[in-house]
């Protein structure tokens, strides 16, 4: 009797201590809200960033977002500048990566997802090559790009096709990335009902697990190039940067792009270029929001759910 | 009514008849998808050797210690002097200020989005967050030599620095990666079963302490394997340095200083027109094959990561 009492009173004193302690740890305490608030703080700040960077532009380009920037020729004065070749440019030059990657891209997604032996050495060869791919800089690619045409000796760099095939390398990991996820989407029993109806692997490919996985590989398609339509580093090594005084009109013919056309404006000392810069870029933000746009809209129309 | 008729069955059932019927066209199409799933490793042996012989021509002028230890890059002068190290410090001062910037915003919007916020805010802010992701480099460039270092850090700040800096390079540069961070962290913290959540909040932990103590170390190796991909973008991003970091090759010892990046370099080479062959043209390629080789231990290491530590449940 004598012994239990302290014992009582210990127990109590711990219970009553843990008790405390839950309450000093819980949801209101002064440590959580102020984790909660740094936690907010750390995504706010990225999207105001974000908010301040797009007004920054509005401001700096508004000014000079007129016609005649889609009119006008590049000139040594900022008053009668404009970015047409540029814009004829970008358009040319990811019309081309499109016809140029996407073959490529869909088919060696399909190898990978419906047919490959995932024991075989090549097969996870390539699976790893293609993670790899998708994180090397972009300027690897352009450095690429330049020494294969030293190799066959093409010595005009400043074509389409050329920068075409920079940017097609360059999205060729997310495009084959995009598309092996939209085909492991497709259940397997479409597969499989297709089989047990007597067609061919490539009958189930091209008319039942193609078909379903378009939506995705389109959402793919589409991030992917308006990627490449951003890019300015591998085509500033391949002689993307001249001054054209004339419309872009084939794959053999010279071009710039529109970022291209934005770094060699800011580059410039006078801030007439700098306008120019700033309403290129708006130019150039309002497409790519567009294909975004697109994407989500195809993603949320035509992605079936299984 | 029909003229058709089934074939008749085979008398005796041969090995050979239960065999699949040759398919040429379906071979050859086949054929042809196995063919593109090898051109990308045909990239990336490409991308070797194309990096590689050019920088063996510079190697055979430049001896290897001199390049990777000498500390004067200046390739273009009478006396040129190739020591790649100032190259090398400007690189490290952009990626070390932009990983400053990334690491803490990245997990903590993961953390946020991952354990905190409503799955409907949820769908709302990571799209618009992915959207720091989509703007192209060449922007973020404008908006960190026109708007960071000419306003924010010279005029507000009144701070003693030229046209050019790393520090505002490195965080904008920091800014863009935020999204790459944050986006695979948060899978990583998504993927963390709940049963663990539970089991730290039945032993009385508050969601702090689950956050931080459960859920952070259960989703580790997916969060280094984002800080390292953070990493490999930002030593290869060329145009916000090219544009915001300087063009001078020199050591760079602090913040505010102004210094040429080895993508900056390659950049601002790229812009001469230098022939094939020449020097200038393979020293273009002994820069990219050094910046290929960091990424690509980079790269490894962070596949490597992943597959070590993955936590499977």
């Amino acid at each position: 009797m004598v012994t239990s009492t302290p014992t009582r009173h210990g127990m109590g004193a711990l219970v009553h201590r843990s008790v405390r302690g839950r309450a000093k740890g819980g949801e209101t305490s002064p440590r959580s809200i102020a984790f909660l608030i740094v936690l907010w703080f750390c995504l706010l700040f990225a999207l105001l960033f974000l908010v301040v960077l797009l007004i920054n532009i509005w401001v700096d380009g508004v000014g000079r977002l007129d016609l005649a920037l889609f009119t006008e020729y590049p000139s040594s004065n900022p008053d009668d500048a404009g970015a047409r070749p540029a814009i004829l440019g970008s358009l040319w030059v990811i019309g081309t990566t499109a016809v140029m990657t996407l073959p490529i891209g869909v088919a060696a997604a399909i190898h990978l997802e419906e047919f490959s032996d995932r024991h075989n050495l090549i097969n996870r060869a390539v699976e790893l090559n293609v993670q790899n791919l998708a994180a090397i800089p972009s300027v690897i690619y352009g450095m690429l790009t330049l020494a294969a045409l030293g190799l066959f000796g093409v010595v005009n760099k400043n074509q389409v096709w050329v920068g075409a095939l920079a940017l097609s390398m360059l999205i060729l990991p997310v495009i084959i990335i995009a598309t092996r996820e939209a085909l492991r989407a497709v259940p397997a029993e479409i597969r499989q009902g297709s089989l047990a109806l007597g067609a061919t692997p490539l009958q189930t490919v091209f008319r039942n697990t193609l078909p379903a996985a378009l939506p995705g590989i389109a959402t793919g398609a589409i991030l992917g190039l308006s990627r490449a339509l951003g890019e300015a580093a591998p085509l500033l090594l391949l002689g993307g940067l001249v001054f054209l005084r004339f419309d872009p009109n084939g794959l053999m013919s010279g071009y710039t792009t529109m970022p291209i056309q934005i770094f060699n404006w800011t580059g410039r000392p006078q801030q007439g270029f700098h306008e120019l810069a700033a309403a290129t870029s708006i130019v150039l933000l309002v497409v790519l929001l567009l294909m975004n746009a697109l994407a989500i809209y195809i993603r949320n129309r035509y992605q079936q759910r299984w | 009514m029909s003229t058709w008729s089934p074939p008749r069955p085979p008398a005796v059932i041969s090995q050979d008849s239960l065999r699949a019927r040759p398919r040429p066209l379906d071979t050859a199409i086949r054929l042809l998808f196995r063919v593109a799933a090898i051109f990308t490793i045909i990239i990336t042996v490409g991308i070797v050797i194309a990096l590689l012989i050019p920088s063996l021509a510079f190697f055979a002028e430049v001896p290897v210690w001199e390049f990777l230890f000498g500390t004067r890059w200046a390739p273009r002068f009478a006396d040129a002097s190739f020591g790649v190290v100032p190259l090398v410090t400007a690189t490290a001062w952009t990626t070390a200020i932009a990983l400053v910037v990334a690491v803490p915003l990245g997990l903590g919007a993961a953390v946020f989005l991952s354990e905190y916020a409503h799955r409907r805010a949820r769908k709302i802010l990571k799209p618009v967050l992915e959207l720091l992701a989509g703007i192209p480099t060449v922007v973020y460039g404008y908006f960190a030599v026109q708007f960071i270092q000419a306003t924010v850090l010279r005029e507000w700040l009144g701070l003693d620095t030229g046209s050019f800096s790393v520090l505002a390079a490195g965080f904008v540069m920091g800014i863009m990666i935020v999204p790459t961070i944050a986006s695979i962290s948060e899978d990583a913290m998504s993927a963390v079963p709940n049963s663990l959540r539970q089991g730290s909040a039945a032993l009385g932990a508050n969601r702090m302490q689950t956050t931080v103590r459960v859920v952070f170390p259960a989703a580790l190796s997916g969060v280094i394997a984002a800080i390292v991909l953070g990493v490999s973008r930002a030593v290869g991003e060329t145009m916000i340095v090219a544009l915001a970091a300087g063009q001078q090759a020199r050591i760079v010892t602090g913040p505010l200083e102004a210094g040429q990046t080895m993508t900056g370099f390659i950049a601002s080479a790229a812009l001469g027109d230098s022939p094939v062959g020449s020097l200038e043209y393979d020293t273009l390629f002994a820069v990219g094959l050094l910046l290929f080789v960091i990424t690509l231990v980079i790269n490894f290491a962070s596949i490597a990561i992943v597959r070590r530590f993955r936590e499977a449940y």
